[in-house]
């Protein structure tokens, strides 16, 4: 492991340099938290039909000790000095080329430990709900083998030390999520999904296994300790390239524009994957990067810019697609879309925005982790429908579903003093103190949100009952409802992790320091104008959706604004006319050029240099033997030639 | 043991097992041969692996043995392996006893497994020869491959080169489907069209070196110290490097392969593109880069491009391409062209990565073809559209597809990652470009792999499918050590590199190129390194 050596840290001012000390006392115990999970996902996938019968509660029990073992270290972590919260830990050299060598090393510091307990706290809780949730489901035992990987990859990447270790992480939550969408992969709508996930992830792979590449022909390493200690050395224009390629690579993976047909599909898998991957974490895994890569970003204005050019365009573009969705998951699908717009906006801000990524990241986990359950329990009572024209009315036949998810509204829409008020309120301010159109986006964006959240609220619990005769809406079991109510819990409570500034300076010696700006008119000004604004957005859905009939089926007569909505503002039309279809077609182009023209002159030259080409006529008569003769005549006439040139 | 002939008993143990294979009667479904060709290999296999324990890391050649051939050419029967050399000898002897064993029964007069598919299937058409035959030219070919990649002797190893044509020949001619004699002609065609090239810069070998101070030699050692001139070196690498390209198979002369695999049985396609095509990247190494160094760097931007070339056009191809082991085929050309694309970006990362490449790519793709093969057999049909949902009726099958797939596609954590990572990095400090070119590879190998599992193994099962068996235990034996090598190579290629390592600094030193120091170095001399 390479150390830079803390006072030459020290000289550097700017960015913060990752030195870590070597992990000891109860910190050696860190790698237990990948390879519990890991652990269980062997058992479970190589163990077969054997493990049916405990198989899920393995599943759940390594989630819940690597949780126990992150608080552990949590607090271990809270004991130590401020200054002194970074701890590596050296596993094995993963590969050595030259002068090129790759650590397989963990770092546990203030930023992974969040994440640490967000992956197994609310990981743990929706594995607990999955046993109910895929009781009937014959391959259970299955989908935790799943989970168990995806728990382990996700830990993997954010405690890697080496870009090239995220990289580890990051593909190998890309393969659970492939595995995870494409659970019910007899549905041909599943499987093709998960591979367009996969592919539309590994475009977004381009940009991280480029700018690993960029990053170490500049440092000679990709470690995080390297490269923050010599960051400032770089070119502004390296810099910027590097900042570009990983920013690629978050789009991939978080679902953000031009890469971000992929989501709403992927709510093919069961919801309780929704749930924890495609909302809670990795869709986040993108963010994470980005407030890693602080020390590269903080250099870098032109990719910052980048940044936040894509956050804003997410998170209107989710938010208007979540307006037009009848699909409950699909709808929700849309808003994480939007809401990680929001991480990336904020970290795209800097320094003044990386801790506020990481809270809105945290307190997003929550509700929408919370919310997806919900939908999930919704459906599991009324028959696995998912769309909102067919519920209504469910807030008496589903009480804890409907509190529960209520929660979650009041959090995501900004209610104080619900989680989500204290960490969008926080982006929106400091985006307006950056720039205004940048500021104005998140504030119109915190009223869509407004709007389709509380359509979707009506459309479900409230309005009048509009589900068949034959589908029987029921609360479920208590290994459903119990999960829900704590993640409501945290959807409640979680924004208290700003008071007193307590994320903030927890992460600060991570991602650095900033002087606040302050507004004309002041953080309560502004919290009072984005109520307004959210205000009108309630107000809009109520006129449309609590105050009108919603029919059962959707009208199509509508607005090409609405229409555009629908079709998800035509990014995957788009990918279809411009890259598939013309794709298809040249490669079809290409196998007649290679079978004619590449073979033809090829086989031409071949057969000319031969002098053999009457061979393919004996070919087809069977005189195979004959060509064995061939090849020792071959032989023979090297040994000719030799005698030749040695006589002459 | 020093002095033990560990290679040319390497060489011999194959091919005299061969020959007793092929002696011994011919009865209908005999497993007497079959149990013997697979002994021998386990023994050999055994033998290799203590040679290997035996090995310097960084003791350059070793195992040498060098006797005079025929004198008045400077031709020696020498052998000896560096880290190159060996880590190729060991994917022959591993995998080798994994190919007899996923072949039991696909050269029987009616291959068992297809005996309740339609009986005439363009697929799997009945054996030519007798069962004794396949496994003893299966033998033969691990002999003849060990000699190829010990040769140290350039005449040696260009006897071995075309000796190897020979089973290779009969393997697909005699046990496939039903274009297999056609397709053993292309393949011989082109092979042998590139051993005469070869034969030419052969001889111009002798020629100069014959000239030299030290009189006429094909020793290796001896040939590079040897300074061709500017224009002879030319030459004589262009030779070398057409027929090392064909038998790669680099764009455009490539389309042999496809229509090879596409007729030869799963077990003759591992033999010849997991093992057999390394020695075009491995020559490239070995007597373009080491014997013509000059001549190396001066075609670097050609080779780079075709290379890239290669990468993309292999992947399309493989995209568009209905037949499965045609697929494999044509991924196969993609990989060569991240191997060649390393060799000749000549970096540390590079190189290194080319050679571990070689490797990985031999075990990703054997076992791709062996449970495709698989596969094949259960419908007598080897074509994508033909299969659906087969996951529902052999999850055990459809998740060994879906490990291999995964490894083509080079998902970290299992081994082709790290080479082609390597790799990747070695192109961009080469080439940004050629690196921005050669990365749109990895996406193309995740629409061209899980497009066609997809396609196999998604959806509702098909009639056809329902009732398909799933693995049995000798699949899953034969399958399993390469898949387990995969992982383990994910994540610990250590044992690898530190083999592979010195011999690319010994390379680099051969072609006179140094790494690039990072860019931030020169300011800050104590920063950068370990």
């Amino acid at each position: 492991m390479s150390l830079v050596p803390s006072s030459l840290a020290a000289l550097h001012s700017g960015a913060p340099v990752v030195h870590a000390a070597s992990a000891d006392g109860v910190f050696s115990l860190l790698w237990l938290v990948v390879a519990l999970p890991a652990l269980g996902a062997a058992v479970l996938l190589l163990g077969g039909r054997r493990t049916d019968r405990w198989g899920h509660w393995l599943g759940v029990g390594t989630v819940a000790v690597s949780f126990l073992l992150s608080l552990v270290l949590f607090f271990a972590l809270v004991g130590r000095d401020s200054g002194d919260r970074q701890v590596s830990q050296h596993l094995w050299t993963w590969f050595t080329a030259g002068k090129y060598t790759v650590n397989l090393d963990l770092l546990y510091d203030q930023l992974s430990a969040v994440f640490l307990l967000l992956i197994t706290g609310v990981g743990g809780i929706i594995h607990l709900y999955s046993v109910g949730y895929m009781e009937h489901d014959e391959r259970r035992r299955r989908f935790f083998g799943y989970l168990n990987l995806f728990v382990a990859s996700m830990l993997t990447l954010v405690l890697a030390a080496d870009y090239v270790g995220v990289f580890l992480g990051w593909e190998g939550v890309g393969l659970a999520s492939y595995l995870l969408i494409g659970f019910w992969q007899y549905k041909p709508s599943a499987a093709a999904a998960a591979k367009k996930a996969f592919v539309i992830n590994r475009v977004g792979d381009i940009g991280l296994s480029l700018g690993s590449a960029l990053i170490f022909v500049t440092f000679g390493s990709t470690s995080f300790a390297v490269v923050s200690a010599n960051a400032d050395k770089a070119s502004s224009g390296t810099l910027t390239a590097i900042g570009l390629l990983l920013l690629l690579a978050a789009c991939g993976k978080s679902a953000q524009f031009p890469l971000q047909t992929w989501l709403l599909d992927a709510m093919e898998g069961p919801t309780p994957v929704s749930a924890l991957i495609h909302a809670a974490t990795m869709v986040t895994a993108g963010v994470y990067l980005i407030v890693r890569s602080n020390f590269i970003f903080s250099l870098t204005e032109d990719a910052r810019t980048g940044v936040v050019i894509v956050g804003c365009i997410t998170l209107l573009m989710g938010a208007i697609i979540g307006c037009a969705k009848d699909d409950i998951k699909k709808a929700l699908a849309g808003s994480t879309m939007s809401q990680i717009g929001y991480m990336i906006l904020a970290a795209g801000l800097g320094p003044a925005g990386y801790a506020l990524a990481i809270f809105h990241l945290l307190t997003h986990g929550f509700f929408k982790a919370n919310m997806f359950l919900g939908a999930g329990s919704v459906m599991h009572g009324t028959n696995d429908d998912v769309n909102m024209r067919h519920y209504g009315a469910l807030q008496k036949a589903m009480p804890v579903t409907f509190v529960t998810f209520a929660i979650g509204y009041l959090a995501i829409i900004g209610v104080p003093p619900f989680a989500g008020f204290w960490s969008k309120d926080r982006i929106i301010e400091t985006a307006f103190a950056d720039n205004f159109v940048v500021g104005l986006c998140a504030l119109v964006g915190a009223g869509i949100t407004a709007f389709y959240m509380t359509r979707l609220m009506l459309m479900t619990f409230v309005t009048e009952q509009r589900w068949e005769p034959d589908v029987h809406p029921h609360e479920s079991p208590r290994v459903m409802t119990i999960p829900l109510i704590a993640l409501a819990a945290l959807s409640a409570l979680g924004g208290f992790l700003i008071l007193n500034g307590w994320i903030t300076d927890w992460l600060a010696p991570v991602v650095g320091t900033h002087e606040e700006k302050s507004l004309a008119i002041g953080a309560l000004g502004m919290s009072l104008v984005t109520l307004v604004v959210v205000a009108i957005g309630i107000a809009i859905a109520w006129t449309f959706f609590g105050r009108r009939a919603v029919p059962r089926e959707a009208p199509t007569q509508v607005s090409v604004f609405t229409r555009a909505a629908r079709a998800e503002l035509y990014g995957d039309a788009f990918n279809e006319e411009v890259i598939v279809k013309p794709g298809y077609t040249g490669i079809r182009g290409l196998s007649v050029f290679d079978g004619s023209f590449v073979d033809g002159i090829a086989e031409g030259t071949a057969s000319a240099f031969g002098g053999m080409s009457s061979w393919f006529r004996l070919a087809q008569n069977g005189f195979v033997r004959s060509y064995a003769l061939a090849v020792l005549s071959g032989a023979a006439l090297v040994l000719l030639a030799l005698l030749a040139v040695n006589f002459s | 043991m020093s002095n033990f002939p560990w290679l040319s008993v390497l060489i011999a143990v194959p091919i005299v097992g061969a020959v007793v294979v092929q002696a011994l009667p011919r009865r209908a479904n005999a497993a007497a041969p079959k149990q013997i060709a697979f002994g021998v290999s386990l023994l050999t296999l055994v033998l290799g692996l203590v040679m290997a324990s035996g090995y310097e890391n960084d003791g350059g050649m070793q195992f040498t043995e060098q006797h005079t051939w025929i004198k008045s050419f400077g031709a020696h029967y020498a052998v000896g392996v560096d880290g190159i050399g060996l880590t190729l000898v060991l994917l022959t002897l591993i995998l080798t006893p994994v190919v007899l064993l996923a072949s039991w029964n696909d050269a029987d007069p009616i291959p068992l497994d297809v005996r309740d598919v339609a009986a005439e299937s363009p697929h799997v058409a009945p054996a030519r020869w007798s069962p004794n035959a396949f496994f003893a030219w299966m033998l033969a070919m691990e002999g003849l491959a060990v000699g190829v990649f010990a040769a140290t002797d350039v005449f040696l190893f260009y006897v071995f080169f075309e000796a190897t044509l020979i089973p290779i020949y009969f393997l697909v001619g005699g046990y496939g489907g039903a274009g297999r004699a056609r397709a053993a002609v292309k393949f011989l065609l082109y092979s042998l069209a590139g051993g005469l090239i070869m034969l030419a810069s052969v001889i111009g070998l002798y020629v100069v070196s014959a000239k030299s101070s030290g009189g006429a030699t094909y020793l290796v050692s001896e040939l590079s110290k040897i300074d061709f001139g500017t224009d002879t070196g030319r030459w004589l690498f262009v030779g070398f490097f057409i027929a090392f390209a064909i038998k790669a198979p680099m764009f455009p002369v490539h389309t042999w392969l496809p229509d090879t695999t596409e007729n030869a049985t799963p077990g003759t396609s591992v033999l010849l593109v997991s093992v057999l095509d390394k020695i075009g990247t491995f020559g490239m190494i070995r007597f373009c880069l080491e014997l013509f160094p000059e001549a190396s760097r001066w075609a670097t931007p050609v080779v780079v491009t075709l290379a890239v070339v290669s990468v993309i056009y292999g992947a399309l191809m493989a995209i568009g391409s209905d037949n499965i082991p045609r697929l494999i085929g044509y991924t196969s050309v993609s990989h060569f062209g991240f191997i060649v694309l390393g060799i000749f970006v000549m970096n540390s990362q590079g190189l290194s990565g080319a050679n571990l490449y070689m490797f990985n790519h031999g075990l990703s793709t054997a076992a791709l073809f062996l449970v495709t093969g698989f596969l094949i057999s259960r419908r007598g049909s080897a074509l994508i559209s033909d299969f659906g949902g087969v996951e529902k009726v052999a999850p055990v099958l459809a998740g060994v597809f879906l490990v291999s797939g995964l490894a083509s596609l080079s998902l970290p954590g299992l081994s082709p990652f790290v080479s082609e990572f390597l790799v990747i990095v070695g192109a961009f400090s080469h080439s940004v470009v050629a690196a921005a070119f050669a990365v749109t590879g990895i996406v193309l190998a995740a629409i061209y792999i899980l497009l066609m599992y997809q396609r196999t193994m998604t959806g509702p099962t098909r009639p056809e499918i329902v009732g398909m068996r799933d693995l049995g235990t000798r699949e899953i034996a034969a399958v399993a050590p390469v898949l387990l090598l995969i992982v383990i190579f994910g994540f610990f290629p250590k044992p690898l590199l530190s083999v592979i390592n010195p011999s690319v600094d010994h390379t680099m030193s051969q072609v006179d190129r140094h790494d690039p120091a990072p860019t931030v170095a020169e300011q800050s001399p104590e920063g950068a390194h370990q």
